[in-house]
């Protein structure tokens, strides 16, 4: 038999690949569980993170899906609750709209709509530039006020945000998320 | 014997650096050095995947026919990526969340392939694994140097310690595309002459 006949190289490949392909799914087992709870344990940071009234439940055991009009998508919404009352909530939106495709944040909100600050959960913005959306000097912008259509904007587009340099549009995404959560928050709260 | 070690080591960090003298693996040299320790990480990750997959071709190389070593070595490069990718995620994710979204791109890094083809395809594995480390170093070293040079006049830090004012103006160019060819080729210039010393 010839080394280099068809049947041998496709024997060689295929184990080859079996053996990839065992290798992956032992590794995938193994850290099913460590990567879920290493995203939930982060989820529930930032939740903590930008909701500032004391809470004595688990928000996130008590999320609910909220869908938004237009088949925009849904959100998910997180009730911190004190003595069995919402005190605030934390809202995990996300926009396609950013620079390397979609941006994942949790947005706070106090009672009466105000936003109390957001955490970027995922994103692909260039690092140093886009990336810089989650540092408090463009965050802290956001803290206290509510969102109205006409001024939640970047100050190129007429707004009174000032955005990232040379990042407006991831800039621009993350004020499309937070809209997107205010909305979703406000069909929560008249609602309730 | 002891003398080739030795050279198949410290080959790879000045003399034929990977990135600086060899010029491959342009994309990640070019597209992840905004920061120091971006091109840390990003260096250290790819030292972890060809010390991997250098040793894995080096061990398997016998087996495998000449013809479609090129699909073989990419399926082992592939597999060790993810594997590194998923135990980062479920061990250390505070690293993965920094260095994410550059992990995947180290499959298609030229340098791992390169040096499976070029080195550990007709070397022991011992070798294989000196001249790894060795091209892995250079790699870093190289990717810190660049990423050091960026964000220092960039934006003003080193390491992520900001050493100008919240309002000083570091020269934005650095972070961005035309910066990064500008302090790629003071680099290529500087390791020229080191190289010839």
């Amino acid at each position: 038999m010839k080394s280099n006949s068809l049947i041998r190289l496709i024997f060689v490949m295929l184990i080859v690949a079996c053996g990839s392909a065992a290798i992956l799914g032992f590794v995938y087992d193994i850290t099913k569980e460590p990567i879920k709870r290493a995203n939930d344990a982060k989820e529930l940071a930032a939740i903590s993170e930008v909701i500032y009234e004391e809470f004595d439940n688990n928000p996130f055991q008590e999320r609910t899906q909220i869908p938004l009009k237009k088949n925009k998508g849904q959100v998910t919404l997180y009730p911190a609750r004190k003595d069995g009352k919402i005190r605030a909530v934390a809202i995990k939106t996300s926009s396609n709209k950013a620079f390397g495709g979609s941006i994942e944040l949790i947005v706070g909100f106090f009672l009466d709509g105000t936003i109390s600050g957001y955490k970027v959960i995922s994103s692909k913005e260039t690092p140093g530039l886009g990336s810089k959306v989650s540092e408090p000097k463009f965050s802290e912008q956001f803290i206290g006020i509510k969102p109205k259509r006409k001024t939640f904007k970047v100050k190129q587009d007429g707004g009174e945000i000032d955005a990232v340099t040379a990042a407006t549009i991831s800039s621009r995404a993350v004020i499309d998320a937070i809209q997107k959560a205010y909305d979703a928050y406000h069909k929560f709260s008249t609602r309730m | 014997m002891k003398k080739e070690s030795y050279q198949n080591l410290t080959r790879g960090i000045i003399q034929e650096n990977p990135a600086l003298v060899m010029l491959l693996g342009m994309c990640p040299t070019l597209g992840v050095t905004t920061t120091a320790l971006n091109g840390l990480g990003m260096g250290l990750a790819t030292l972890l995947v060809l010390i991997l997959s250098n040793s894995a071709v080096s061990i398997v190389k016998n087996f495998i026919p000449s013809t479609i070593r090129i699909p073989c070595y990419i399926t082992i490069i592939a597999t060790f990526v993810t594997v590194v990718e998923l135990l980062m995620t479920a061990y250390l994710p505070n690293l993965h969340a920094a260095l994410g979204i550059y992990i995947p791109l180290i499959v298609v890094n030229c340098i791992i392939l390169g040096r499976a083809e070029a080195f550990a395809a007709h070397n022991n594995l011992f070798q294989s694994l000196l001249d790894a480390l060795g091209m892995g170093l250079g790699f870093t070293l190289a990717l810190v140097l660049l990423g050091l040079i960026r964000e220092m006049l960039g934006a003003g830090s080193a390491f992520g310690y900001h050493f100008i004012g919240e309002n000083g103006y570091p020269i934005l160019m650095f972070i961005m595309p035309p910066g990064a060819f500008l302090a790629l080729a003071g680099l290529i210039i500087l390791f020229n002459k080191l190289r010839r010393l």
